[in-house]
């Protein structure tokens, strides 16, 4: 069993590492180089956003709160004071979201199952009411625009592979935590909180370890997206942005570690196929989002190593 | 010597419902003892007030010589008290293995961990083994625990307990929904543990064999009462308890 | 400040509760009853809204006809929603989180439907005839719409209590502890149940909508922001509870009211703000409804 888990690591981080590392020697163009930058910024948000949801239970309506803190910290940051800023302003950015995902977890923390869903969402659009009104600090719905980092990391294959090495870390990282004995207690309190309290744990303490944990990598994301798109927007809060990275991890699948990678990659694709022809967007992913809680609620990637269960001797288990 | 624990004139009320009435009670050291009483009798209460699930609306309960009244479920078994469940509680998705290493891991404190696998704490791992052959679930390790048959699910909630390493072990109807053939084999499993693990054990049992089997004293709550108190030869003798509860039929 | 200022804002502050507690007693409603929770309430008002648009606008109906049609609508469209979605999941594992992902995607393809049917171009309806004027009242003169829509939500909390108190299918609804395996114990027909429920819910979310047309206009999207609204009201009130629910919605608007006035730019931050307050003295809301836990 040990052994069937190492050899899907190994596929994927094989696949990961020629797939993403090749992008800059294939593309025709920047916008290839751009596109292949999203879906690792966002698959990295969506893997640490599954952290909470798919393994621990935690629907968080609200993590664009931290997405957006991340990304208006380099924004504010760079045009206030230069792109000189803009790697420290992603370490500021997370640490102001480990601070607020501390103080807005012990609050939500203390309700679970909807209550909790609701209430993170109620402060993710909290902080976009905040941004989108407070205008002479930060922009209102003008966001802001020209983010650029300044020196090596103002070439765009630069930039891409600092990502990429960064993304790389933070997977790594999670997928530790996820195999650790932290890890095993978070999928036990999704599955009988009451039986991990007479283990003698701290549910909740556990519970807001990884809400912070995955709000850390929220804002990493929200930083590390300015520099591809280089600009900021109020949108960046607002609840859709969460909705889109809960998305990603049902379409992958939310009881399979990479799952969520693999459905940023296929949002994010089919959002530059199919959005750029129709304002309907919402509706497509409404139907994909419904299309996958009625049919496939272990997501593609659950769906598809169940086939392969069904038809390969052994047993396969939950990532 | 001092008993492991005592309950001074525990009374707790649902409503207007008195669930637990003035129940006062000391348990020995090394000792196996049974709860009986009808449906409702507040068997299952009791239990959650010992483990703090519950908080008494008066009366003190001790551990070990400590005042535990106040404290919380967490802190309750941090000092050395587990417990197994009426309605099966354990991981359904997680191997059988790693529900028990769960416990092995949070009784080492080594859950605060992010880092190394779990595979890498061998001790654990290796006790874990341990408590699955001593409750015969060793074959079924790396099966995911909802696959079990029922009868096994009760057994691995006990064999989460036991990995716990509690001074004292409560089980809540050990013997509930199971064939008389597995009863029996859980009867003896009970108190095999028992001896091999050196526990203070209570159990909850509405099966009379199972009782009067292995308690050294029974202890017989009715509406939120103790009824009665002594050995299963005297309790078996107790006229008012067989009014109240045995019935003629287990004489 | 003098006393006209605070009694008409008071008012005023009272006809948004009155809307506000129409949807979220909605909302309520099917999570006491059903166990469900309904992240598409709001767009189900937004429905309503637009419904009542259409009868007045395209179909020239009576404002008062187009307001039974805006709710009859919604709770058509909530029935079938339950019944050809919402029941699938029912009994899943971990069926809370996948309530909300299904409502969720709900609110965004209503969101495009309304879109493609209407447009995006925010719609208003005139006010009934016979409301356009003002009332005066201890001198002062308040719109006769805003009173209208007291009234209504007066005669509502009022049959709403009746039915409640008095009736067999309204003690099962207060039960708010109730999940639907104990419905089924007492002998009744669950499936249906669920679906009518749900009709009427939605139902009482579109008539909100509909009445609150001609004072606020409606766009896409208005189903999030009204959602929002309505989970504060039931953070406050708590969960499940219906009362919770009016006293939410009558301190929801109350404040409202009081700092659009006061604070007309940061109005909107002051319902959050009674929100995270309500968070840190009583998290469970101030008529929490405590689910028994049996283990
Ligand atoms: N959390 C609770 N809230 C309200 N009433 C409760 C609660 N827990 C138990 N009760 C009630 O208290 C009484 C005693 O329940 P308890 O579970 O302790 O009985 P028991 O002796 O374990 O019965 P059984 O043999 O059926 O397990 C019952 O009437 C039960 O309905
Ligand atoms: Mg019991």
């Amino acid at each position: 069993m040990k052994k069937s888990l190492f050899n899907k690591d190994i596929i994927f981080w094989g696949l990961f590492v020629v797939v993403f590392g090749s992008v800059p020697f294939l593309k025709q163009s920047d916008y290839h180089l751009m596109l292949a930058n999203s879906i690792l910024i966002w698959g990295m948000f969506a893997v640490a956003f599954n952290m909470l949801f798919g393994v621990t239970g935690m629907l968080s309506f609200g993590q664009a709160l931290y997405y957006g803190l991340g990304a208006y910290s380099v924004g504010l940051v760079v045009k206030n004071y230069g792109p000189s800023l803009f790697l420290p302003a992603i370490g500021l950015g997370v640490v102001l979201a480990v601070i607020t995902s501390i103080l807005v977890g012990l609050l939500v923390i203390r309700l679970s199952g909807v209550y909790f869903t609701v209430l993170t969402l109620a402060f993710g659009q909290l902080a976009w009411q905040i941004t989108f009104r407070w205008y002479h600090f930060t922009g209102g719905d003008d966001g802001i625009q020209g983010i650029m980092p300044s020196g090596v990391l103002e070439n765009h294959t630069v930039y891409y592979y600092f990502t990429f090495v960064l993304v790389i870390l933070a997977i790594w990282f999670l997928r530790r935590v996820a195999n650790s004995p932290m890890g095993l207690v978070l999928r036990c309190i999704r599955q009988n909180p009451e039986r991990v309290r007479f283990l003698g744990r701290r549910v909740r303490r556990n519970q807001l370890r990884i809400y912070v944990i995955s709000s850390f990598f929220a804002a990493l994301a929200g930083g590390l997206m300015t520099g591809v798109t280089n600009s900021i927007h109020p949108d960046m809060f607002y609840w859709t942005t969460s909705g889109e990275v809960i998305l990603m991890a049902v379409l992958g699948g939310i009881g399979q570690f990479f799952g969520p990678f693999i459905g940023a990659t296929v949002i994010i694709i089919i959002q530059d196929v199919v959005g750029a022809r129709t304002e309907y967007w919402s509706l497509i992913i409404g139907l994909i989002m419904m299309v996958m809680v009625l049919g496939m609620p272990r997501g593609l990637v659950g769906e598809i190593r169940g086939l392969k269960a069904r038809f390969a001797p052994g047993r396969m288990s939950r990532g | 010597m001092e008993p492991i624990l005592e309950l001074q004139n525990v009374t707790k009320s649902f409503g207007g419902l008195r669930v637990t009435s003035d129940v006062s009670l000391s348990v020995a050291q090394g000792s196996i003892s049974a709860i009986i009483g009808p449906n409702g009798a507040g068997k299952t209460t009791i239990f959650n007030q010992i483990t703090g699930y519950l908080k008494p609306d008066s009366g003190k309960i001790f551990f070990c010589g400590q005042d535990i009244t106040e404290l919380n479920t967490r802190d309750i078994v941090t000092l050395g008290m587990a417990r197994a469940f009426q309605v099966t509680s354990f991981f359904p998705e997680e191997t059988v293995l790693d529900n028990v290493r769960v416990a092995c891991l949070s009784q080492k404190n080594k859950t605060r961990n992010l880092l190394k696998g779990v595979d890498d704490f061998k001790d654990a791992t290796d006790q874990a083994h341990k408590i699955l052959s001593s409750i015969g679930l060793e074959k079924e390790a790396d099966r995911p625990a909802f696959e079990l048959a029922h009868g096994d699910q009760k057994l691995l909630d006990i064999g989460i307990a036991l990995a716990l390493q509690p001074k004292l072990l409560l089980l809540d109807e050990p013997t509930s929904g199971m064939s008389p053939d597995e009863r029996l084999l859980t009867r003896n499993l009970v108190k095999k543990l028992w001896k091999e693990f050196n526990l203070t054990l209570i159990f909850i049992e509405h099966d009379m064999d199972t009782v009067f089997g292995i308690a050294q004293t029974v202890r017989v709550l009715q509406m939120g009462r103790l009824l009665a108190e002594g050995s299963p030869e005297e309790i078996r003798n107790n006229p008012e308890v067989i009014t109240a509860y045995l019935g003629e039929e287990v004489l | 400040m003098d006393i006209s200022f605070i009694a008409m804002q008071f008012l005023s502050g009272l006809m948004m509760a009155t809307l506000l507690f129409l949807v979220a007693s909605g909302l309520t409603l099917i999570f006491g009853v059903g166990n469900v929770f309904n992240f598409a309430h709001g767009s189900f008002y937004m429905l309503g809204a637009y419904l009542a648009y259409q009868a007045v606008s395209v179909w020239h109906a009576n404002f008062w006809l187009s307001v039974l049609v805006a709710s009859v609508g919604a709770g058509i469209f909530g029935m079938l929603a339950e019944f050809l979605f919402l029941r699938r999941i029912y009994g899943r594992a971990e069926e809370g989180g996948f309530q909300i992902l299904l409502t969720y995607s709900f609110i965004l393809v209503i969101d495009d439907l309304v879109k493609l049917v209407w447009g995006t171009e925010y719609k208003s309806l005139p006010r009934p005839t016979g409301l356009t004027g003002t009332a005066e009242i201890f001198g002062l003169s308040i719109p006769s719409y805003n009173l209208a829509i007291i009234g209504i939500g007066l005669v509502i909390v009022v049959i709403a209590w009746l039915v409640l108190s008095r009736t067999r299918s309204g003690r099962i609804a207060r039960a708010a502890a109730l999940d639907r395996e104990m419905l089924g114990s007492l002998g009744i027909n669950v499936p249906l149940t669920m679906t009518v429920v749900f009709g009427i819910a939605t139902a009482m979310g579109g008539f909100a909508g509909a009445l609150a047309a001609p004072l606020r206009s409606v766009s896409p999207g208005a189903g999030i922001e009204v959602i929002i609204d309505s989970l504060i009201v039931v953070v406050i009130g708590g969960m499940g509870n219906f009362w919770g629910a009016w006293l939410g919605a009558l301190i929801l608007g109350e404040v409202n009211s009081f700092a659009v006035a006061t604070f007309p730019e940061w109005a909107s931050l002051f319902s959050y703000l009674v929100m995270v307050l309500t968070l840190i003295f009583k998290p469970e809301g101030i008529f929490a409804s405590r689910k028994i836990r049996r283990i």
